[in-house]
């Protein structure tokens, strides 16, 4: 990887997905902006894609399981060539193709739709099952809220994968340690993640997911142990984002141009100074 | 079509069910089976004997065995997911609606235990609800098999073709009403007896039920045609509309509550289309209990002469 060039990437991202929300005047900033830096480590150094060919049988997967911060997957896509970046000005709007939450039926290139929390992955379980009963070489990147991982599915999907030791797909959680109503550990404390996933017989890796050399570091990890693997990301809900990064509720907001201005600037400054 | 006398099936229906997947995995080799540890339950052991590579057996977890199959089946799979109706259908609802049906993804789903088979399971696994769960999702096919017959071509018909499927079905033997050579088509009814004062709609063992009144009926100088609705959604409306012009009456006959089933698809069908008076047979207003089937039939009403009265009543009604 060329750390400068994915830091680019993600400020790109970060401007991209401001731009959409916005355009509709209001969104899910908070937990698209933690997203910024692991999609574009991602979708610059680690998926095997091809936006031209989009579908093509041995891509890599990427499943948005959080999928109310689908404007941070949306900018993105619209970054690497998906679609035109103007189709993010219609971000919610009647007839778009890029709605709230993912729709792999509206936008090119998203693999899976999601939205209902605690879905997502067993849809990636499933994808990764179906490319290895196919013998297809396919690696499916499944991204988890921490607060989404209070939902009981998720840990029938990871129980499931321990047990069938399958290694083609890698959990990631975006550790933002907040939810809706607040902060993680006031409405249902988690505990420690990476006990759990341990606990449950996963390689678990954890580290700094605004660090895009250590978010590269570890998904490279997890590829190569060949182990059904989860890697915690921890990050901070906002973060990138001037005026969505002090607020105690940030999860959906209102944004006014002069605010997406201000945003861009400083996204800029910061990528100047080497910071995030 | 119907046999010249009817007698308990020689297969279980699960059984049936198993050799009909066995027999349509040879031929499309994207077929996979799923269950969530009720293999011997369901009947699909030998599935997995015959192909070890191509079953998956998740444990109990059908929320995640839903997503599973949804996902699978987006790299070209086609899974057949078994598990007890109501389980598979009240507990996993969001995800049939969600990681299925929403993204338009290919997955057939099979819900044992129908209604009143559950018998000895009791209440909490007599699913009543399961088809009304179903038919509010768009674009689900619904089939209920009477007996094992039109096991090979609703195995076919669902391997075939893309979107989501519910079959219910029950894993005893059933009452065989059809010749090994009768023929099926998905979504078009079967009139099993023509009739003119009257008409009997029914799914599942009901089929039986309605065959039973409307020789009843004949002996008293009634004349009830009999239709068996093995695919409750899309409802063959045609042959409905046809036969309640026909015969001025109706009664539907379901193993399920009559809110949100056959029932339910008849009636909203009639109400808007062809309004005669209609009277249902079915679970009203109750849930399941524990016992043998037959208790279980004569306990709510899923009877021949259940179907018989409320045929002379509809007839009052005209």
């Amino acid at each position: 990887m060329n750390p400068q060039e994915t830091k680019k990437a993600a400020a790109q991202i970060r401007k991209l997905a401001i731009r959409a929300m916005a355009a509709a005047g209001y969104g899910h900033v908070g937990g698209s902006m933690s997203l910024c830096d692991m999609l574009a480590v991602l979708y610059t150094d680690i998926l095997n894609i091809d936006p031209k060919h989009s579908k093509k049988t041995d891509r890599d997967w990427l499943v948005l399981s959080k999928g109310h911060c689908g404007p941070a997957l949306y900018g993105t896509l619209a970054y690497k060539g998906y679609f035109p970046v103007e189709e993010l000005d219609t971000l919610n709007q009647g007839g778009t193709s890029l709605p709230s939450h993912c729709d792999r039926l509206k936008t090119n290139g998203v693999d899976i739709s999601t939205g209902s929390l605690g879905q997502g992955l067993s849809l990636a379980c499933g994808v990764a099952m179906g490319n290895k009963l196919q013998d297809i070489d396919s690696t499916v990147y499944a991204i988890l809220g921490d607060g989404e991982l209070q939902e009981g599915q998720n840990w029938e999907a990871i129980q499931f994968i321990a047990h069938q030791e399958l290694a083609n797909v890698v959990i990631i959680v975006d550790n933002n340690k907040r939810q809706l109503d607040g902060y993680t550990q006031d409405v249902c404390r988690q505990f420690s993640l990476r006990d759990k996933f341990t606990a449950f017989g996963l390689n678990t890796l954890e580290g700094d997911g605004h660090k895009v050399e250590e978010i590269y570091e570890l998904l490279t990890l997890a590829k190569k142990s060949g182990k059904p693997s989860a890697v915690i990301l921890n990050t901070e809900k906002g973060r990138g984002c001037n005026f969505s990064e002090i607020p105690d509720f940030n999860h959906y907001m209102v944004i006014t141009p002069d605010m997406a201005k201000s945003a861009y600037d400083e996204i800029d400054r910061r990528l100047e100074a080497g910071l995030c | 079509m119907l046999v010249n006398e009817f007698a308990p099936s020689a297969k279980e229906l699960r059984a049936a069910y198993c050799e009909a997947l066995i027999d349509a995995a040879r031929k499309n080799d994207k077929i996979v089976a799923v269950d969530a540890d009720v293999q011997y339950s369901m009947g699909t052991k030998p599935f997995y004997d015959v192909f070890p590579h191509r079953g998956i057996n998740c444990g109990i977890m059908e929320a995640h065995a839903v997503g599973l199959c949804a996902g699978m089946s987006a790299t070209g799979l086609v899974p057949f997911f078994h598990a007890f109706g109501c389980f598979l259908t009240r507990r996993a609802f969001d995800q049939i609606f969600l990681s299925c049906a929403y993204q338009d993804l290919n997955v057939k789903l099979i819900g044992g235990d129908s209604g009143v088979c559950a018998a000895v399971n009791g209440g909490t696994h007599m699913p009543f609800e399961d088809v009304g769960l179903m038919r509010t999702i768009p674009n689900v096919t619904i089939i209920e098999p009477a007996d094992t017959s039109i096991l090979p071509t609703a195995v076919k018909t669902m391997a075939d073709n893309h979107g989501v499927y519910f079959m219910r079905s029950c894993r005893r033997n059933v009452m065989q009403i059809y010749r090994d050579d009768a023929k099926f088509t998905i979504g078009k009814a079967n009139v099993l007896r023509d009739g003119s004062d009257a008409v009997i709609i029914a799914c599942g063992i009901m089929v039986y039920e309605a065959l039973m009144a409307s020789m009843a009926l004949q002996e008293q100088g009634i004349s009830a045609a009999v239709i068996d609705m093995h695919t409750i959604k899309p409802l063959d409306g045609e042959t409905v509309v046809k036969y309640a012009a026909k015969c001025g009456a109706v009664v539907t006959a379901e193993n399920h509550n009559v809110v949100g089933g056959l029932g339910s698809a008849v009636t909203e069908l009639l109400a808007e289309s062809y309004p005669v008076p209609v009277e249902r047979v079915g679970i009203v207003e109750s849930f399941g209990e524990v016992g043998t089937q037959e208790f279980l039939q004569q306990r709510f009403g899923l009877t021949a002469r259940n179907i018989v009265e409320k045929v002379k009543k509809v007839l009052g009604r005209e």
